[in-house]
């Protein structure tokens, strides 16, 4: 039993130097050619490959990055937009009011001034209308006073002419 | 003699090979994150102990020869 | 499913070689020899079985000190019956007749007989199989192709080296070949679709090469050292890959066990080890033969034991792939014996169809472990030659850190 292997010709322990030669020349050859035409362009193209991959995240990187810091600027023109926008209606708001407290403050103005014209108008036609009145009554007067007067005086024909001249000065003024 | 030999060095690798697998195991168990680094360690300890009983039993079928 | 569906094919196969066996061995019983069959099947071999009695003949290039150089296509042989200059097919790998009153040129051969002879060698009886090819009623030795393992696992120089395409050559071949397509054709892909995400094979290859890169050559070699020796890991890795996934395909252009022969992983770890030394830096060298930071009796005791260790590393890595993948392939083939074996050889239907059964889920379940296996040793090698070589690349640094 001990030499089981060896009762048959267990061969493949024994190195056989033409099998020796062959697999030197033929791992030589695949190593040559391999090393040359394969491994070496492909750890090229494996490298060449981490290297796009690193660059391309870099610059998504940066990308986000100059996104992000855009976004942040526009976010701050937002705001500054909407608080000029605020002001200028505020703005807006006070000239407006100002406009209207302006134009009321001119209307009463105005209204005052018709007020006050029409009121003057009013003394003035009243005070007109007493300066007729007065002239009136004044000439009312006079009439009736030369009626009496030429009644009592029909009868002194002194006294009559003393009225006479009298009431002449009267008319003349 | 020669394939007893054989036998107990077989033995003895298993004996090894198993001892290397409760320890990677073990060792996995606490800490999966080094999981690559103790399966490739783990490959290589196996190996050579098995190396050695490879040679043991080439030798001890020589022997038989 | 797809093993279980493949499985005729194995039984068909493994009837032939059986049956092949019985007609040759005169001498063996007709019983199934389930350990030869398997070792048949592992073993490397000159003609590349694709199905019952169809074989690839594959070239032969054949070297014999003082006799120079043959060559020739595996299928002049005639699968054993016939020699040419010598030259005999014995279980599908060339044999060689050294006796010079052998003929030369074509001759026809009736027979290749087995036999068990004891050999005396270190002291020690050892039992050795030796065939014999009959020629004209005379029996010659046939000689097996040179081992470089020195005669102590059985084998050794003898009188002619096999430096044929064979089975497994083939099979590299193929494993180079469509590697060399399919990420020529990824590369392709990177420079077309270049800025644009990864397609189609790109992208299914781009997960294993990223993974080998952050898993295996990144955090084991540095950041500073990996770009260098990241084509060597990788094509380590993938070559493994392949050719293990190939030997796990039951049928024709797969089955051969390239990472299982020892050879092949000789040749892979030797090529490890040249990389990692050759890169040594100072601190690593320091700590071979000069430990710092230790007394001098203790460096006297460490730097054996350090030089040592810089030859058990790659020799680790060459056992670690050939064991485990040939003890698959073994499994494998073994369960499928059990239909043989349960069948007694053709002769009790109810045994046979009990060892479908029983093999083909055990076969199927086994072939799922195989190819865990099969990505698991080429990561491992990958891996271990990365850590070997980060030891050897790395500078003094962690000095200070203590």
């Amino acid at each position: 039993m001990t030499n089981l292997f060896f009762l048959t010709d267990f061969s493949v322990i024994k190195p056989d130097p033409g099998l020796t030669f062959w697999t030197l020349l033929i791992f030589l050859l695949v190593w040559g050619v391999l090393g040359k035409l394969a491994f070496k362009p492909i750890q090229g193209a494996l490298r060449k490959r981490e290297q796009d991959i690193q660059t391309a995240l870099d610059e998504a990187k940066k990308a986000r990055d100059e996104m992000s810091h855009l976004k942040a600027k526009n976010e701050e023109l937002l705001v500054e937009a909407r608080e000029e926008r605020s002001k200028m209606l505020k703005e807006a708001k006070e000239m407006k009011e100002a406009i209207v407290n302006e134009a009321k403050a001119k209307a009463k103005e105005e209204a005052q001034r018709v007020l006050s014209n029409a009121k003057q108008e009013i003394d003035n036609l009243r005070m007109a209308a007493m300066v007729d009145l007065q002239n009136q009554s004044g000439m009312l007067a006079i009439q009736v006073a030369e009626k009496i007067l030429q009644r009592e005086l029909k009868g002194d024909p002194e006294r009559e002419a003393y009225v006479k001249t009298l009431v002449e000065g009267i008319k003349l003024n | 003699m020669g394939a007893i030999g054989a036998g107990i060095a077989a033995l003895g690798a298993g004996i090894g090979v198993g001892l290397i697998g409760r320890g990677a195991l073990e060792s996995m168990a606490r800490q999966p994150e080094a999981i690559g680094d103790i399966r490739s360690n783990m490959i290589l300890t196996a190996a050579l102990v098995e190396g050695a009983a490879l040679f043991a039993i080439v030798v001890g079928l020589l022997q038989g020869a | 499913m797809l093993n279980l569906a493949s499985f005729p094919m194995y039984a068909q196969d493994h009837g032939t070689e059986a049956a092949s066996a019985t007609h040759e061995e005169a001498h063996d019983t007709a019983a199934y020899d389930a350990v030869s069959t398997v070792m048949n099947h592992i073993a490397d071999a000159n003609e590349f079985h694709i199905w019952k009695g169809v074989h690839l003949p594959l070239p032969c290039f054949l070297y014999a000190p003082g006799e120079g150089w043959t060559f020739l296509s595996s299928g002049k042989f005639e699968h054993g019956h016939k020699a040419i200059d010598g030259y005999v097919l014995n279980h599908g790998r060339v044999n060689r007749i050294a006796d010079p009153s052998f003929p030369k040129g074509e001759a026809h051969i009736e027979g290749i007989i087995h036999k068990e002879e004891t050999m005396m060698s270190m002291g020690k009886e050892k039992k050795t199989d030796v065939y014999y090819a009959i020629h004209e009623g005379k029996e010659y030795k046939l000689d097996k192709p040179s081992t470089l393992d020195g005669g102590i696992l059985g084998g050794g120089i003898t009188s002619f080296y096999d430096f044929s395409i064979t089975k497994n050559v083939m099979t590299m071949l193929l494993a180079a070949f469509l590697l060399i397509f399919i990420f020529v054709m990824v590369a392709k892909g990177y420079r077309k679709n270049d800025g644009k995400s990864p397609s189609g094979i790109q992208s299914f290859f781009e997960v294993f090469f990223v993974f080998i890169r952050d898993e295996v050559a990144r955090p084991m070699i540095g950041e500073k050292h990996y770009e260098r020796f990241q084509p060597f890991i990788m094509s380590l890795f993938f070559f493994i890959l392949f050719c293990n996934l190939l030997g796990l395909l039951p049928i024709f252009p797969g089955s051969a066990n390239v990472t299982g022969n020892l050879a092949v992983t000789l040749s892979l770890a030797v090529l490890a080890f040249i990389v990692t030394n050759i890169n040594g830096k100072k601190h690593y060298w320091e700590h071979i033969f000069w430990m710092p930071g230790i007394p001098a009796w203790v460096k006297l005791i460490l730097t054996p034991i350090e030089i040592l260790g810089l030859f058990i590393k790659p020799f680790s890595l060459m056992i670690r792939l050939f064991a485990n993948i040939s003890a698959g392939h073994i499994i494998i083939l073994s369960l499928i014996g059990l239909i043989f074996l349960f069948g007694k050889n053709g002769e009790s239907l109810g045994g046979a169809s009990a060892g479908i059964v029983v093999g083909g889920l055990f076969t199927a379940f086994m072939n799922l472990i195989e190819l865990l296996v099969a990505f698991l040793q080429a990561f491992i090698f990958a891996i271990l030659t990365a850590s070997y070589i980060g030891a050897a690349v790395e500078e003094g640094h962690h000095e200070e850190a203590h």
